[in-house]
């Protein structure tokens, strides 16, 4: 079985993100990109269930600018077998990212998609539900323990509630939650094999999808900086400036 | 580290610990003298540039060297200095001093750029790679590699050990690099470079290392407000005659303004707190009409060596040579690291290609002879007498000795001046020193330490060993405490150490994970107990374009 795992670049998990002095966006330039830590759990889970004999091949997939290639050479070094970019320089909606996805699977014809469950940039947690209905294909999504057997994917779900358990027909598209698994460490021999690893580069524009966005963003703010708290000397005094001056009571 | 775990090991001519800018040119200069050469160059930090701090106003001599067509390449240095300034500050007041160009033309500025060095460093890097160069970044340089007597690479540090030390699920162990020559460029106090210097006993016979602690914010300011290339530099308030400290403001970038505050470590009042002092000079008429207006993005600090010439160790020893501020080339009267970072890793590439071309295990002395034949001696040599005269007379009588060294001896004056000792040597105890009460952050201009450290984008994994170890932690209390009332709490700019009052004694918190490697309680800790060991490679500051 192949499996296909969609990867994004994003801002470092570890920078503060910025917002650009004419609110329009969040300023990336110069900024540490990495790959979105769900979709490390997702290769990390496609590695282990090759290791355990369920899979074959390996294919990561990303879309984006030509900057985006060490993010494939960070899958490979993982144990993701080959990558493909998908490069376009466009800001792309969740709806654009699945169309792409779709041909790249139509033409790769995969047993299994494991993706990360939202990319830590715009936490929109759309892409693999737009995807497995493009694709017309089974949803696993929030995994926090998958198992393959019989041409058919265990998928225990971390739902509001407590654990669900759902059992998927492949192919099928797998989201993943944070604690399926801890992704392992790229060693240096690992690093070294990566770069010689084939990776191939695909034009957005010639795939025939329609990536023109369909939302507008209006403004992107900070959050408010968070008031200093007071201290107070007696519950009488904690009430009534709950009462007079935060007014929640 | 367990000696019983089974190493892989690679091998390559040359391992460069350090991708700075000694260790990317030395890298650079490597290839381009030898292209069949193997070169591995391993980074801490999580990229290129992650853990770089500078001011930076460069001097492009040794880029120009390296690289004949750098502009054509397009080297990130896009803001020539335009405007040049030297304040003496008193509390409300700054004054210009005139002429500085003619007074000390070494500090004169015509002709350089205002920079991030972290960009340069990143640009450097990509130089590199297409050269050939094998860059591993999130690779920590953990032990020296020492067979029969002799440097032959480094061990890389295990990934994946838990809090106890033991080998958790993901435990990945390290690599033994092996080098016919290994060049140390791990900036200042370097782990390697200082256990390689006791090895083989670098350090004898020259003077101790002085170091500063710089501390730095980038801040974004209305574009009306923005002067590329303006340049100022001020020394006087707030410190005393007797410390040694002054600040930087330069305008760069798109409507960027690098500011920052070095501290020379060999102060004596332990009250002192660099932070601090950082802090409360952006309130100074002189630099707040700067930054009012602005808002602040990156935070970051790094120690310097400040000794110069008299505290360069031997340069080479058996299988490597220290090149950078490993060594200690930075110039400091000029306030300019770069360039000599940069020229020092380039002889050291020389000098170890030279070293290569012989057949079995050889040192590459020619180094030190390169050295002296080369621009970076003389200029050692003749700026070696301002730091310490700052150091023995104070900052008043140190400046005017500087303006006479330079004016009517040119930097060659027939006498050398020493430093007398350590820096960590120079703390007095508490009841010797005047607290300093320091005002309280306004939000706008002045910040606490806490949001400050979150702008430097630090993060260590956080289940791992501690790296900051006191090695005898029962001196604690009656050193640090009794008699220093905890001067790590202040002088690291990261809030690692914290003084607790528990069950009415105090005790000691190690906040490991704020650390952004300035390596400052490494130098400063009156006992030298504080072991700064490398974490978990990737670990540490994440500082972006524009640091």
């Amino acid at each position: 079985m192949k499996i296909v795992v969609p990867v994004k670049r994003v801002v470092d998990y570890n920078i503060k993100p910025r917002v650009k002095a004419d609110n329009s966006g969040v300023d990336t330039q110069g900024v540490k990109m990495s790959m979105n830590p769900f979709d490390e759990i997702a290769v990390e889970e496609a590695v282990r269930l090759r290791e355990k004999g369920a899979a074959s091949e390996i294919v990561v997939v990303t879309i984006g600018v030509a900057e985006a290639q060490p993010v494939l050479r960070t899958a490979m070094a993982m144990g993701a077998d080959r990558g493909i970019l998908v490069q376009t320089d466009a800001d792309l909606e969740p709806l654009a990212v699945a169309k792409l996805l779709k041909v790249i699977i139509d033409r790769e014809n995969p047993g299994l998609v494991v993706m990360g469950k939202q990319a830590i940039d715009d936490d929109m947690n759309a892409t693999g539900q737009i995807l497995a209905a493009r694709l017309n294909w089974p949803q696993g999504t929030f995994a926090s323990s998958v198992a393959v057997e019989d041409g058919r994917i265990t998928v225990v779900r971390e739902a509001d509630g407590g654990l669900e358990t759902v059992r998927l027909a492949l192919p099928a598209v797998v989201t993943t939650d944070l604690r399926l698994n801890e992704p392992r460490y790229a060693t240096m021999p690992n690093i070294m094999k990566a770069k010689k690893k084939p990776l191939e580069t695909i034009a957005a524009d010639t795939l025939g999808v329609d990536i023109a966005p369909r939302l507008e963003v209006v403004s992107v703010v900070e959050p408010p900086v968070r008031q200093a708290g007071i201290k107070v000397s007696s519950v009488a005094e904690l009430v009534g400036k709950l009462r007079d001056e935060a007014k929640v009571i | 580290m367990s000696t019983q775990i089974e190493r892989e090991e690679m091998e390559f001519d040359v391992v460069i610990v350090g991708g700075g800018p000694a260790g990317l040119s030395a890298a650079i200069r490597l290839r381009q003298l030898m292209p069949e050469a193997t070169v591995c160059l391993v980074e801490k930090g999580s990229e290129i540039g992650a853990h770089i701090v500078s001011g930076a106003v460069i001097e492009p001599r040794a880029l120009a060297e390296l690289f004949p067509d750098w502009q054509e390449r397009g080297a990130p240095l896009k803001t020539p200095v335009t405007e040049e300034k030297v304040l003496f500050l008193t509390g409300k007041r700054g004054f210009s001093i005139p002429f500085i160009d003619k007074l000390m033309p070494a500090m004169a500025n015509h002709g350089n750029y205002v920079v991030s060095l972290g960009e340069v460093c990143r640009w450097l890097g990509a130089q590199a790679e297409e050269l050939g160069v094998e860059i591993y970044p999130g690779f920590a340089a953990a032990e020296p590699f020492i067979e029969d007597g002799r440097l032959c690479g480094i061990i890389t540090g295990d990934m994946g050990v838990n809090r106890e030390g033991e080998q958790g699920p993901n435990f990945a162990p390290g690599m033994i690099l092996r080098a016919r020559q290994t060049i140390l460029t791990e900036g200042v106090r370097g782990s390697i470079s200082q256990r390689v210097m006791k090895q083989f006993n670098l350090r004898q016979g020259v003077d101790p290392q002085t170091y500063g602690l710089g501390i730095k914010e980038v801040w974004e300011i209305p574009a009306e407000k923005h002067k590329p290339g303006f340049v100022q530099h001020s020394f006087g308030w707030p410190m005393d005659d007797g410390t040694y400290g002054g600040a930087w403001l330069y305008h760069f970038g798109e409507n960027l303004v690098s500011y920052g505050f070095v501290t020379g470590l060999d102060y004596s009042n332990t009250w002192l707190s660099p932070f601090q002092e950082m802090q409360r000079l952006k309130t100074h008429p002189e630099f707040a009409k700067h930054l009012e207006g602005g808002r602040r993005l990156i935070y970051g600090a790094r120690a310097l060596s400040e000794g110069g010439f008299q505290s360069l160790p031997r340069l080479s020893f058996p299988g490597g040579v220290l090149a950078g501020d490993s060594a200690g080339f930075l110039n400091m009267p000029k306030i300019k690291g770069t360039h000599t970072a940069m020229k020092s890793g380039m002889l050291a590439a020389e000098a170890v290609a030279e070293a290569l071309g012989h057949e079995g295990p050889c040192e590459a002395t020619s180094y030190t002879r390169r050295f002296k034949s080369s621009w970076l001696f003389k200029e050692l040599f003749e700026a070696r007498n301002v730091r310490p005269a700052f150091a023995l007379w104070g900052n008043r009588l140190g400046a005017l000795y500087a303006g006479i060294d330079s004016l009517i001896f040119r930097g060659r004056a027939p006498w050398t001046l020493h430093f007398r000792h350590t820096d960590h040597e120079a703390l007095k105890p508490a009841d010797q020193c005047k607290p300093i009460a320091y005002p309280k952050p306004d939000g706008t201009l002045t910040f606490d330490l806490t949001s400050s450290v979150f702008l430097s984008g630090t993060n260590h994994e956080e289940d791992q060993p501690i790296h900051l170890k006191l090695r005898d932690p029962s001196k604690w209390l009656p050193v640090n405490w009794n008699i220093f009332r905890s001067p790590e709490s202040r002088y690291c700019p990261a809030g690692v150490y914290e003084a607790l009052e528990e069950n009415s004694t105090m005790r000691l918190q190690i906040n490991a994970q704020n650390c952004v490697h300035c390596k400052t309680c490494d130098i400063k800790d009156p006992t030298q107990n504080i072991d700064w060991c490398v974490p978990e490679g990737a670990g540490g500051p994440n500082y972006p374009v524009g640091m």
